[in-house]
């Protein structure tokens, strides 16, 4: 029995080679029905092991050897505990809704076989993520979603923006996972085991070791946390990793819903619940994982404030959000991490295919400030986007507000001593977070339309396969919460530690419910009471618009300081002056010297006999010189 | 318009026709032999001997076809090929994994004034270059097909000498014959390139030849140095003595000279990406594919087990010189305008990981170096099909020129897309369990110089997704447009050649484990025999 939850990667696998082989002689209907219904047979797989998981079993299974040298041994296998069943369901359920809307968005593309078998496959690397019963295998996992999303975030490959922005993501993903990679190496020479259970019990022995880098002890624990850490920056974007994701809006609407919400960006969240008997080893480790977070969380919200794409407002609240479970599992506590990935999953999903819905209506466009008045237009679209906006933003009763609190309150009564700073950066950012979100809601979907009459008269609510969808997500996001993950998955991760009663939780989640409250109202007064405020005050703070407008210059920073460096170093030193100045000089300078010497040399014979003869007479005297001389 | 659609088909379908009579003749005539000479455990003929002169008696017989007769020519040329192949995997399936000792031995006194023998063997490594060699040979016919199109005879003529001398390398066990086999390749190879390449081909040949033969002259006396303080050619027992350490170190670098050109290693690596870009194809693919892992395999037969102390005391200055090729050669790669140029430096890169991990010194890094090579040599050996393929219709090897391919070839591009990934060390693909292995080896090593090899895992991807974008993605340019439209994507003949590779590359990177422990007991062996010689010196 334990083998056919096997089946659950394989399906999706086995969509992607007959979509990617032979799509391009399939109608339309079938390529959309081996994609979906491969999902949907992973999807049920899933319920059945987590039905098994719940009843107390954790399954785990080599399949078989993957590579073996020496003292290195790996396997394909799987384990399903509580936190992989948890991923289970987050993955298959956001995938499977995906899957059946792009049968909508996709509709007419000519790329339609293409897109269906990239996003079965990248289904099948996250579930060999989550899945995987070692570091390896989670590698594979990890780099695999990385190649799947430079296919998806180019699919549309004819637009130079389209295949930079895949390339980009690739290139920066493999930035983290170089840290990653030393990471494991050295935890292999530390334990000899890449196996999650053997691994583990080892970890204990590792107390207090130290390597020495450059003249400086560092505590060996930490350094692999910090390493693997790096991948997961890199994943999960987050600074200074994270430009890549707002650019990865350049795929289909769907994707970045896939990307954002399930197939991507949580695995750095995973790995780190994952790993957290190594992690929790190291308080050093923690806090940087912790700090990360809460900037993170608290920049990207920032960013989001004043920018007019509707894509990339989400995206930057991805990044925020991510930071939150971050935040989250560098203080230790993995399950309110979990929990926050596991409703943020569904709200977010949510997000971007109401995002999805409103392009589909308006020919692709992005601009907040062209849109208005589509509530009239498109209600189910609104009514769900309002839905996932409350539950972003932390509205008591729906999902988001359980997750997040439980973050809060964890930061909150946290025993380290910069737990407050935390919480308050955290709470800060559930202001913004209110505060962007409504602001598209405002904006978007209330007021006059603002864009092209031409735009006006082809206003629709998009088909029922895409709004069906909507509504499903819609409904998780409302109850998903009354799940309590961080709760089901204590067994694998512990329980998070507070230092104050539980008493003074109230008070946290009073202040939390404020804050979401006047960052809605902010938005409120300023899109809707108020609209001439928004041009004074960025009359006011130009500069500080600027500066949020650009991104804090990310960019623009690691164009001058690492891509433009390389480059003039390849062209110039390396290229132009080693290769073909020194190098090539001295492999053709050689011949040219004989030829040279040759040529000299060939002087000498010129054809006169007194000149041989002089020659002749002065070699006689050295000999001479040479013999009497000794 | 018309009339030339129809001939076009009408080639095609001759052409499927003769493909096909000459896959089935080969399999009927190999079937026969190996039913002639046994099969399985007991193989009753000396299975290396025919390996080396199948194509030499094969080659022979083709010169006997009239020029005129093209098409007989390769055919005749496809079939041995194709023999060879079905000839060497028995290596494969009789090989005993369970012992160390060499096997498939023949031995003959050849000169016995000197007691030199022709003595020939293998063990797990050469088995699977041999089985490398001979499945690229095929391929290189394949891809020859259309592309060669002057002297037809003299060049599968040669390309089945070179092949003959490549295993004849990697099956000697006398020193005096793996030099003149060592040597011998050379001339073949050096025509190919001279006279069947492009424009800029008779510098490209001759630096090619010249940079190779004073490495090789380096060798030669090494080996005379060697013939007369033993007094034996024997390369086994030429490992059981022990030399001086003085004599070790000249003669480390003797051979070294030799191994590091062909290899190439930094800094004598400049004569690659001229022969590679000036050679045809199929040149290319020998040349990416088989020959340059000769230096390497050299390596791991002499200057590691004949002299240890040497190559423990120049560890440091190799595993550099590795990191500065695997580097510099990465850091080129990003600046190239040439397709073939681009993918010749990245050779630079990677066999720089072959060398890391080869003088890592441990069981991780020399499997997973020997490994690599396999890799490279499929992967590498993939790429510049690929790009000879397209080169046949478009008549340009400049990355500028290319654009939007995968609209108009998707089958062409969905096959570059694997190689690249596999170039790049895709888990999943061969590219990573090498990589992975090397680095893991080299890390157990030298900490530093493995996180220095690492970054090629970023300078890697960008340059390859770099070259995938420009070459395949935005808008097609006008160019391409009216180069491609002619001929469309890959046909079959195309698809046939890339298939057998693209099986490779999935399975190593899946299953790599046959490979690996074929080849696990020699290495074990090799190391075992390293480390008690350094054991005991201390």
């Amino acid at each position: 029995m334990e083998k056919v939850y096997l089946l659950i990667p394989i399906f999706p696998l086995i969509g992607f080679i007959i979509n990617i082989i032979f799509g391009r002689f399939s109608k339309i209907k079938t390529i959309n029905t081996i994609a979906v219904s491969s999902i949907f047979i992973s999807f049920i797989l899933s319920i059945f092991s987590v039905y098994e998981v719940f009843m107390g079993k954790t399954i785990e299974y080599n399949f078989y050897t993957w590579i073996l040298s020496d003292d290195l041994k790996v396997s394909f296998g799987y384990l399903i505990d509580q936190l992989t069943a948890v991923m289970l369901i987050v993955v298959t359920t956001v995938s499977l809704l995906v899957h059946i809307y792009s049968i909508g968005y996709m509709h007419g593309d000519p790329g339609y076989a293409r897109y269906f078998a990239y996003l079965n496959l990248f289904v099948f690397s996250m579930l060999m993520l989550i899945m995987g019963n070692n570091l390896l295998q989670l590698y594979f996992g990890w780099e695999a979603v990385g190649l799947c999303s430079y296919f998806l975030i180019g699919f549309w490959y004819k637009k130079k923006s389209a295949s930079d922005a895949g390339k980009k993501a690739f290139i920066v993903n493999r930035i983290g996972d170089f840290g990653f990679a030393l990471g494991i190496f050295l935890l292999f020479i530390s334990v000899q085991t890449l196996n999650y259970f053997e691994l583990f019990p080892k970890l204990l022995g590792l107390q207090g070791q130290t390597v020495n880098i450059i003249g400086l002890n560092i505590d060996l624990i930490t350094l692999i946390a910090i390493l693997l850490f790096c991948g997961a920056v890199g994943k999960s974007a987050q600074l200074p990793l994270h430009v890549w994701l707002p650019d990865a809006m350049e795929g289909p609407t769907p994707v970045s819903a896939l990307i954002h919400a399930a197939t991507m960006v949580t695995a750095g969240i995973f790995m780190v619940a994952r790993l957290n008997p190594l992690f929790g080893l190291s308080e050093t480790a923690l806090a940087i994982v912790a700090f990360t977070g809460a900037i993170t969380s608290f920049m990207a919200a920032t960013i989001g404030l004043v920018q007019r794409d509707i894509k990339r407002i989400i995206a930057y609240s991805t990044i925020s959000q991510l930071g939150y479970m971050f935040l989250a599992c560098g203080l230790a506590a993995y399950g309110a991490g979990i929990f926050h990935l596991y409703t943020h999953a569904f709200f977010k999903a949510l997000l971007f295919l109401c995002a999805g819905s409103v392009m589909h209506a308006m020919a692709g466009e992005l601009d907040i400030y062209k849109m208005g008045g589509l509530r009239k237009y498109m209600p189910i679209t609104y009514i769900t986007f309002l839905i996932a906006a409350f539950a972003i933003s932390g509205v008591p009763g729906l999902s988001g507000f359980f997750s997040k609190d439980e973050i809060l309150w964890f930061a909150y009564s946290s025993p380290k001593g910069y737990g407050k700073i935390l919480w308050l950066l955290g709470t800060i950012t559930a202001t913004l977070t209110a505060f962007y979100t409504f602001r598209i809601l405002f904006v978007a979907f209330h007021g006059k339309f603002k864009g092209d009459t031409e735009v006006l008269h082809h206003l629709h609510e998009s088909p029922k396969v895409m709004t069906y969808p909507l509504i499903i997500l819609a409904l998780l996001s409302l109850f998903a919460g009354y799940f309590s993950v961080s709760h089901f998955i204590t067994p694998v991760v512990g329980e998070g530690v507070s230092a104050l009663p539980h008493e003074e939780e109230k008070i946290v989640m009073a202040i939390s419910i404020f804050a979401a409250l006047l960052g809605i109202f902010l938005a409120f007064y300023m899109y809707v009471l108020k609209p001439q405020l928004t041009e004074s005050l960025y009359m006011r703070f130009q500069k500080v618009y600027k500066i949020l407008w650009n991104k804090y210059y990310f960019d623009e920073l690691y164009n001058y300081l690492f891509v433009k460096p390389t480059l003039w170093i390849s062209r110039i030193i390396v290229e132009k002056i080693s290769d073909r100045k020194i190098i090539e000089g001295v492999v053709n300078g050689i011949p040219k010297l004989c030829y040279f010497a040759g040529g000299k040399v060939r002087n000498l014979q010129t054809g006169y006999l007194q000149h041989y003869a002089i020659l002749m007479i002065i070699g006689v005297c050295i000999i001479l010189f040479i013999i009497l001389s000794t | 318009m018309h009339s030339e659609h129809e001939r076009l088909n009408d080639y095609r379908g001759e052409l499927r026709k003769n493909l096909l009579i000459s896959v089935l003749a080969s399999i009927l005539f190999s079937v026969l032999i190996i039913a002639f000479g046994g099969w399985a455990n007991n193989i009753k003929y000396p299975i290396l001997s025919t390996l080396i002169f199948f194509p030499i008696v094969g080659s022979i017989l083709i010169l006997f076809i009239k020029r005129q007769n093209e098409e007989l020519i390769k055919i005749a040329t496809l079939i041995i090929s194709i023999v060879e192949f079905i000839l060497s995997i028995p290596l494969y399936f009789s090989f005993d994994k369970t012992i160390t000792k060499m096997q498939f031995t023949e031995e003959y006194l050849w000169i016995p004034r000197w007691g030199i023998k022709y003595a020939l063997g293998v063990d797990g490594i050469s088995v699977l270059f041999i089985l490398l060699s001979s499945l690229l040979t095929i391929l290189c016919v394949l891809v020859s097909w259309k592309e060669i199109n002057k002297k037809i005879k003299e060049f599968y003529i040669s390309l089945l000498l070179t092949h003959s001398a490549m295993i004849g390398v990697f099956m000697s066990l006398d020193i005096f014959l793996f030099y003149i086999f060592w040597e011998a390749m050379l001339i073949p190879m050096y025509l190919i390139v001279g006279v069947w390449g492009g424009p800029n081909r008779i510098y490209a040949a001759i630096k090619f030849f010249l940079y190779t033969f004073i490495g090789s002259l380096l060798m030669l006396i090494g080996i005379i140095v060697l013939y007369i303080y033993t007094g034996t050619s024997d390369i086994l027992k030429l490992a059981e003595f022990s030399y001086p350490y003085k004599m070790q170190l000249w003669l480390f670098w003797a051979f070294l000279a030799a191994f590091a050109v062909k290899v190439p290693m930094w800094p004598v690596h400049t004569w690659l990406p001229d022969a590679h870009t000036e050679a045809p194809t199929a040149g290319s693919v020998i040349l990416a594919g088989i020959l340059i892992k000769m230096g390497a395999y050299g390596l791991l037969r002499f200057n590691l087990p004949m002299f240890p102390e040497a190559t423990v005391a120049m560890k440091p200055l190799m595993l550099i010189l590795s990191v500065i090729a695997i580097i510099y050669g990465a850091l080129i790669c990003l600046v190239q305008t040439d397709l073939k140029r681009l993918i010749a430096y990245s050779s630079v890169s990677h066999m720089g990981f072959v060398t890391l991990g080869i003088f890592a010194l441990n069981h991780q890094g020399i499997q997973g170096g020997i490994l690599q090579m396999i890799n490279h040599g499929i992967v590498t050996g993939a790429l510049f099909l690929c790009v000879g393929m397209v080169y046949q219709r478009t008549h340009t090897r400049e990355i500028a020129k290319y654009g939007g391919l995968a609209t108009v070839m998707p089958i062409y591009a969905a096959l570059f897309m694997l190689f690249t990934l596999a170039s790049i060390g895709l888990p999943g693909t061969n590219g990573f369990v090498g990589e992975f292995l090397i680095l893991l080896g080299a890390f157990k090593s030298w900490k530093l110089m493995s996180i220095l090899g690492a970054t090629a895992l970023v300078i890697g991807a960008a340059y390859m997704l770099w070259l995938y974008q420009k070459v395949f993605f935005e808008n097609t340019g006008n160019y391409i447009t009216e180069h491609i439209t002619g001929y469309g994507d890959l046909n079959s003949r195309e698809i046939v050649t890339l298939l057998p590779l693209v099986f490779a590359v999935l399975w190593i990177g899946f299953y790599p484990l046959p490979i690996l422990s074929f080849m696990d007991l020699s290495v074990k062996e090799l190391l075992n025999h390293f480390n008690s010689v350094i054991g005991a010196m201390r």
